[in-house]
């Protein structure tokens, strides 16, 4: 097994593939509000991001094995499939957000205890290093069903490896 | 004696789905089960379930059990419901059911059908030192945390990486207990990415071709020894300590099919399926006439397709006792086949589809 491999099939993406891909850069650099990234890239039987998603940007399933595809003119970042997912496979990253070396992502969290709005997290890279320091600045729970949306500012250059935060106390 | 139309012999996702099913058509359904409370494993999944809507994707367990029994609990006047009841016999000369309710009352019911949802056991692993406390299964540890809330102790190694072994982990972690790894013999997890994705996240450390070759210490656990295994699964390089006072195998299920064996159901033993199993038709019905199988016991699967062939099962059970006419009989059946057959598609679903085909028939002679 390479390298890759191993991380791979062990849970961690290395390179965006189908199912888990990344928006296009023009489009999500200037979209208020930010845009979902979903990491799903193996055949499951699940659709409930698309079901849950208000605006069509989640395309319909020919098969519920499918991998997740998206309309990213039509998602505007509210985060419900981050809410949803059974996988928590659904992050919104706001490149708008802040200062030019800031963003905003919409993380599920379901740990104990809660963070509070204004508070300093760990955030975490896909294998579970501390990479930065976020401030939380929003908490919700739209499903009402113990599943947070965390909406942390970040630095910018690591939206792409940032994917929990973890409350210190 | 007691007489009831339908007996189900479990009250888990597939055995209340049949209940619930059967019941609906007017059928007379007794439901008994070995557990204090209804529900089965349901009870204990803290976790969002896959699968679609109408599988009630996005709803965690424990909240699809209370659905289930809210829709079983609309259907009092049909359904009677014995707990702590366990179904321990069955007489092929006529059909009887010996119950065993609580440890000394023991009873006979003569139901006309049988549903057999009796679920499944866990596997275990053998190494050195595996009877000392603090190595337990996977469903003990749930069943402690997500029951009963207590939790098992502070460091865990979990030993197997298919859905159980990477969802518990998960639910140890939001226990706040330390998961300091999941080692896995094969070279990839078996169960979904994204549950891997979860844990990985959080720190867990996943190793791949790797086992457990001893537990350490003396009146209980204090340690374990991993070991890499090379491409022909043997054990190479050094063993590696690792520091632990719980070992959790998550390492398979074995459908539970005593009742299946006693009742002279052909039976088969399909790899795919996990052990031995009834054959069946579309409906799900064993050989033996009187008597259909659902969920686990019928061969290892998600909780959201054991839901599914319990309504079949409870359908068919239904059908046979004329309380569905033909033609919705035929709608249901393709209804409910329609999303077994979706849950089961793809890369993730083709090991069920190739064991169900092994032991599935198109239908009895005996009809």
């Amino acid at each position: 097994m390479t390298k890759d491999e191993k991380l791979f099939n062990s849970g961690v993406l290395t390179q965006s593939r189908p199912g888990a891909e990344l928006p296009p850069t023009e489009l999500w650099n200037k979209k208020k509000n930010g845009l979902v990234i979903i990491e799903c890239p193996q055949q499951i039987p699940c659709n409930p991001c698309y079901s849950s998603c208000p605006t069509g940007a989640v395309l319909p399933f020919n098969k519920i094995i499918d991998v997740p595809r998206i309309d990213y003119t039509k998602c505007i970042g509210c985060s419900l499939c981050v809410a949803t997912c059974p996988g928590l496979a659904c992050f919104v990253v706001d490149l708008t957000y802040g200062s030019e070396e800031e963003a905003l992502m919409k993380l599920p969290y379901e740990m104990l205890p809660r963070p509070e709005i204004g508070e300093q997290v760990n955030c975490l890279n896909r294998i579970g290093e501390v990479v930065a320091q976020g401030k939380v600045v929003d908490i919700n729970e739209p499903r009402k069903d113990c599943t947070l949306v965390v909406h942390v500012v970040v630095p910018n250059d690591l939206v792409n490896e940032i994917r929990a935060v973890r409350v210190v106390k | 004696m007691r007489e009831t139309e339908l007996l189900v012999v479990g009250g888990g996702p597939a055995g209340l789905s049949a209940a619930v099913e059967a019941a609906s058509h007017g059928c007379e359904v007794m439901v008994v089960d070995s557990d204090l409370a209804l529900g089965g494993q349901l009870i204990k999944q803290t976790h969002k379930f896959f699968g679609s809507e109408s599988e009630r994707a996005g709803t965690r367990g424990f909240k699809i059990a209370e659905i289930l029994l809210d829709e079983l609990g609309q259907l009092k006047g049909k359904v009677e419901v014995l707990t702590n009841t366990t179904a321990e016999s069955y007489y092929r000369g006529d059909g009887v059911v010996g119950c065993m309710t609580d440890e000394d009352n023991y009873w006979f019911v003569k139901p006309k059908k049988i549903v057999n949802a009796t679920g499944a056991s866990e596997k275990i692993l053998p190494f050195p030192n595996n009877d000392l406390p603090g190595v337990y299964g996977a469903g003990a540890i749930q069943t402690l945390m997500n029951v009963y809330g207590v939790v098992p102790g502070k460091k865990v190694l979990m030993v197997g990486a298919g859905n159980i072994g990477l969802v518990v982990s998960y639910q140890l972690l939001q226990a706040g207990v330390d998961v300091v790894g999941i080692v896995e013999f094969l070279p990839n997890i078996s169960g979904y990415w994204v549950h891997a994705a979860k844990v990985r996240r959080l720190g867990v450390p996943v190793l791949l071709k790797h086992t457990i070759t001893r537990a350490i210490g003396e009146n209980k656990v204090e340690g374990a020894y991993i070991q890499a295994v090379d491409d022909n699964n043997q054990l190479m390089g050094e063993p590696q300590k690792i520091d632990c006072d719980i070992i959790c195998m998550s390492v398979g299920l074995s459908p539970t099919v005593d009742l299946l064996w006693q009742a002279g159901c052909k039976m088969m033993y399909v790899p795919e399926l996990c052990g031995y199993v009834a054959r069946r038709d579309n409906q799900m019905r064993t050989s033996n006439a009187d008597i259909w199988a659902a969920g686990d016991a019928h061969g290892i699967e998600e909780a959201s397709a054991a839901m599914v062939e319990g309504r079949i099962a409870g359908l068919g059970a239904a059908h046979s006792l004329d309380h569905v006419d033909r033609v919705q009989f035929g709608e249901r059946l393709g209804m409910f086949w329609q999303r077994l057959d979706n849950l089961r598609a793809g890369a993730t679903g083709e090991k069920i589809r190739c064991g169900v085909g092994k032991c599935t028939c198109q239908a009895w002679e005996v009809d």
